[in-house]
């Protein structure tokens, strides 16, 4: 039965996305009966090339997704490395967590009416301050360059990373690897960075290649704080998917290929500078400097990182107070009157999309968690990696541009009768919800001490005793963030509900989405409030049980 | 034994699906639409961007169920477009039947392109609902012709929409009565205006209402772009544009997503005109505290676009009577009245006062409009919609010139 585990797995991931993949190819060469394109051609091609400001845009997405990477990867490296074994650290920690809980777009409105030139900060200093009778006429939101965009991107993926480097922390021994480096003179970050981060950026290395796949063709936090024009890729695809002149599919889906194309770029580009970086760490411990004074670097970090989380906690905290306000004009710093009308409303419709969301997520967390670990256990017994070519399988959910593969998938599903139930759905929830799980949950796995395993065989334990009394209770941290990660994978997705479940299964987040398309400020509050309340509870479950779990273990707490 | 059960069931259940949903439905015999229907559940795809108006299709979903056993779900979207994909998506896979999608809220470009697909109800069946009779199409020409595609019956009225602007009184500003006066305007007033980036619904209304204006012989417009005229219509569009654009919000190189989005920047003091497709935009804004309530709608005196909007029934729909019931029930004098209610939802009636019974009419008479809202008298002229293709047209070249601004 174990054995069958890493083929349910490929099959998870395969089917849906080889068939969805060639519902994008054909028609991105022009083949597409139903809509009368019967030749095989590079016309869509050449048609996508002619669109103006296309490489604009391709250079917009990729700059914008390796900036993020960089900025939030060095953001984690620089903190861990100041500050982890600290106090300060374990409160940072508390902090950032629920961050990963809040959907995207509820975190980018959130900053979007923070900075904004008649946002909540400007309106705190106008006009006192400022003399702005009127908002000033800044380019602050949506500027070309993508860096307001970038920074939404940023404050939500350096949460993601924060906690994928945690999980992978306790392998690494830091504790000891830094009683070595102080003792031999280096300075705190640069004996981390030296001695600890070598070891753990193999570990997180899947996640990071997650996040530039995930900033080169993000849609929901492009639309809120993205450029327009030209907009991303990502967003001109979606336009031109969604464009009722349906001869736009062909032109569409070439652009999915090119998407694909420059998501691949961005990884190669990355995989490039983690060459550099690696020779340059070299360089760097090999100078015998001992890098003592980084008492301001080390602040800096610790600022940057509570400045993230501060920005989106307080846009949440104003949000929170639209979801109550009555009319709030410029320049008021708080709104005139307050109402529940907006909570009366939405909660009288939010109950049964609610059902869904928990439903869907916990099916899609619970199938993913048991495959992944059976998976995992598998690999450990055989000692039969699946080898690069099966974690090239669980990149392509993260890379393919969801709209594009999702549309050929749903055609798949038509023609072979599968329909739009519940179970389509949680299939497809499954494709993107099965490989954060077992990315994130993987490396901590593999670096298990297997030596574990040795002590319990040559006390007379099976393999299973040691599998469910000493590598499952002692992996439970990872497996509870895996599951909680994997269920908040489910409950933000958008597309893959609305075009699977054909609008028939509204989650919170279909609804959410719909209803920000109006614009009010007051129900999106609501909404995200809501939205981010159920990943929350999950993050606040994998904290808390481990912690009752172990609470007379010391060494398990980590 | 439980496959071969399966199998059997299966076997004595298929005939039956077939039949019911192959048959064709005879609009003009109701009674048997009617008794179709109870028991269906009808799959509403329209968009859910408002809660006003997602309450009183919630509200119109009970009273059918209540009164014809037929439940209405309503599939919120955020662009229409996503539902014509859905029935492309079908038809590609050859699932003529059971289609997932009962009812369309649809108009314009949408319609004509599912018209042309193939992929709305035949033959049409708007004019034989028993609620017709009330339908104004002799004095609404929108509602027979939807932005000069002819409907045919392929599509059932739901509301009329006008282009109304908003400003906010307390500011003070004097406001432009034509679009070239607006030119001049956002010279007196830098950085106060913008429009939604086309191919935004409504900001590409905008442009089509821009064109509508300064078009020498506006007749060219209800035709298909001819090849090669198109520069020359246009030329005076554009060269306004050109002269507005420096002068707009973020110097026209950024613009909002959509009329919502342009709403929340007027409440925000950021510019001092927003605009939308219905009269009653304004007066639902203030009651819901987005906009203050010295907000006030007005016209261009000579005239502005006019259009309709519709349900329109696919071809492959599982529950085409239960649609067609609630279509019915959609231009029955009680649904418009409620719906044309600002408290409720504000949306101008299709129905003909004449044609309605003594109380209704009353009824309609009493209504209270809002303080923002502009009564049909004065809404000034209307403007036909252009052929779709000057859209099609309009949009690309716009995107060409100006979606590349930075």
């Amino acid at each position: 039965m174990l054995r069958l585990a890493p083929l349910i797995a490929i099959a998870v991931l395969i089917l849906p996305i080889s068939s969805g993949v060639l519902a994008t190819l054909l028609p991105a060469f022009g083949w597409f009966p139903a809509l009368g394109g019967t030749t095989v051609s590079a016309e869509p091609f050449r048609e996508l090339f002619r669109e103006p400001g296309i490489w604009q845009s391709v250079w917009l997405s990729l700059k914008t997704g390796l900036l993020t990477t960089m900025i939030s990867l060095g953001l984690v490296v620089a903190f861990f490395a100041a500050w982890s074994g600290t106090r300060l650290f374990e409160r940072m920690r508390h902090l950032v967590s629920p961050l990963l809980a809040i959907p995207h777009a509820a975190a980018a409105f959130g900053l979007a009416f923070m900075i904004a030139p008649s946002g909540f900060l400007m309106r705190l200093v106008s006009p006192e301050l400022t003399g702005f009778v009127t908002p000033p006429d800044w380019q602050i939101l949506m500027d070309p360059g993508g860096l307001s965009m970038s920074a939404g991107l940023i404050v939500k993926e350096v949460p993601f990373l924060f906690l994928v480097t945690l999980a992978a922390m306790p392998q690494a021994r830091a504790g000891d690897f830094h009683r070595v480096a102080s003792g031999l003179g280096y300075g705190r970050m640069a004996g981390f960075v030296f001695t600890v981060w070598p070891q753990l950026y193999p570990q997180i290395r899947l996640a990071v290649f997650a996040v530039i796949a995930y900033a080169t063709s993000v849609v929901d936090v492009a639309l809120i704080l993205g450029p327009t024009s030209p907009a991303p890729l990502a967003v001109r695809l979606v336009g031109w998917m969604g464009d009722p002149d349906l001869a736009m599919r062909f032109k569409a889906s070439a652009g999915a290929i090119l998407q694909l194309g420059l998501t691949v770029s961005a990884l190669l580009i990355w995989i490039v500078l983690e060459k550099a970086g690696s020779a340059l760490l070299q360089v760097c411990s090999l100078s015998g400097i001992r890098y003592l004074r980084d008492g301001a670097l080390r602040w800096f970090s610790g600022g940057a990182m509570a400045l993230a989380a501060v920005l989106v906690l307080a846009g949440l905290a104003v949000l929170a107070i639209w979801s109550f306000a009555g009319y709030w004009a410029w320049p008021d710093a708080v709104p005139r009157s307050f109402t529940l009308k907006t909570w009366m409303r939405s909660l009288d419709a939010v109950s049964g999309p609610l059902w869904i969301t928990l439903l869907l997520g916990l099916a899609a967390m619970v199938i993913a968690i048991v495959i992944v670990i059976a998976s995992l256990e598998n690999e450990a017994r055989t000692g039969r990696t699946g080898g690069s070519r099966s974690l090239w399988l669980l990149y392509l959910p993260l890379i393919m541009p969801q709209p594009a593969f999702l549309f050929g998938l749903k055609m798949f599903f038509l023609a072979f009768g599968v329909g739009t139930g519940f179970a389509a759905l949680v299939s497809v929830h499954l494709v993107f919800v099965l490989p954060y799980v077992f990315l994130s949950l993987a490396d901590p796995w593999r670096a298990w001490d297997s030596r574990y395993a040795q002590v319990s065989a040559t006390l007379g334990g099976t393999r299973n005793d040691t599998f469910w009394k000493i590598r499952l209770p002692m992996l439970a941290g990872p497996v509870l963030v895996a599951a909680a990660i994997g269920f908040a994978v489910s409950v933000g997705q958008y597309l893959p509900t609305v075009l699977i479940g054909a609008g028939r299964w509204p989650t919170l987040t279909t609804e959410a989405v719909a209803l920000a398309s109006g614009g009010d400020r007051r129900v999106i509050g609501v909404y995200a409030f809501l939205q981010m309340f159920l990943p929350f509870a999950g993050f606040a479950i994998a904290a808390l049980v481990p912690a009752a779990m172990f609470a007379n273990r010391r060494a398990m707490r980590a | 034994m439980f496959r071969r059960t399966v199998i059997k069931t299966l076997a004595a259940l298929l005939p039956a699906a077939i039949a019911t949903s192959a048959h064709a439905v005879d609009v003009s015999d109701w009674k048997s639409v009617e008794e179709a229907a109870r028991g269906q559940t009808v799959y509403f795809n329209a968009w859910g961007g408002a809660q006003n108006i997602n309450d009183y299709i919630r509200w119109a979903g009970d009273e059918v169920e209540k009164r014809y056993g037929v439940k209405v779900n309503h599939v919120k979207l955020d662009d229409t477009a996503n539902a014509v994909s859905a029935v492309v998506a079908a038809k590609a896979a050859g699932k003529d039947e059971g289609g997932e999608i009962d009812l369309i809220w649809i108009n314009g470009e949408n319609f004509v392109n599912m018209k042309k697909q193939g992929l709305l109800l035949t033959p049409g069946w708007a004019d034989s609902l028993p609620n017709w009779k009330y339908v104004d199409w002799k004095n609404k020409p929108t509602i027979t012709v939807d932005f000069t595609e002819p409907v045919e019956g392929l599509e059932s009225p739901w509301g009329m929409a006008k282009f109304v602007f908003f400003q906010d009184t307390a500011r003070g500003i004097e406001m432009p009565d034509s679009f070239l006066q607006l030119v001049d305007w956002t010279q007196k007033h830098p950085g106060r205006f913008t429009y939604p980036a086309p191919p935004d619904f409504i900001g590409s209304s905008f442009l089509k209402q821009a064109l509508t204006e300064v078009v020498a012989d506006k007749s060219v417009l209800q035709k298909p772009v001819v090849e090669g005229k198109f520069e020359t219509v246009t030329a005076p569009l554009f060269a306004a544009l050109d002269r507005m654009h420096p002068n707009m919000w973020r110097g026209g190189r950024t613009f909002p997503k959509n009329k919502e989005a342009l709403r929340q920047l007027l409440a925000d003091n950021e510019v001092d005109i927003a605009f939308a497709f219905s009269p009653a935009e304004a007066s639902n804004a203030i009651a819901n505290n987005e906009l203050p309530d010295t907000v006030r709608s007005f016209v261009f005196s000579g005239g502005t676009l006019g259009n309709s909007h519709f349900v329109a029934i696919p071809y492959n729909a599982a529950a085409k009577e239960g649609a067609l019931v609630f279509a019915n029930f959609l231009i029955s004098p009680e649904a418009q009245l409620k719906k044309q209610d600002p408290e409720v939802w504000g949306d101008p009636t299709v129905l003909n006062m004449d044609a309605l019974p003594q109380d209704d009419r009353k009824a309609f008479d009493d209504l209270d409009l809002g303080v923002a809202t502009l009564p049909p008298s004065r809404l000034g002229p209307t403007y036909n919609e252009p052929h779709a293709s000057w859209m099609e047209r309009l949009e690309v070249e716009w995107t060409r010139r100006y979606g590349v601004a930075n």
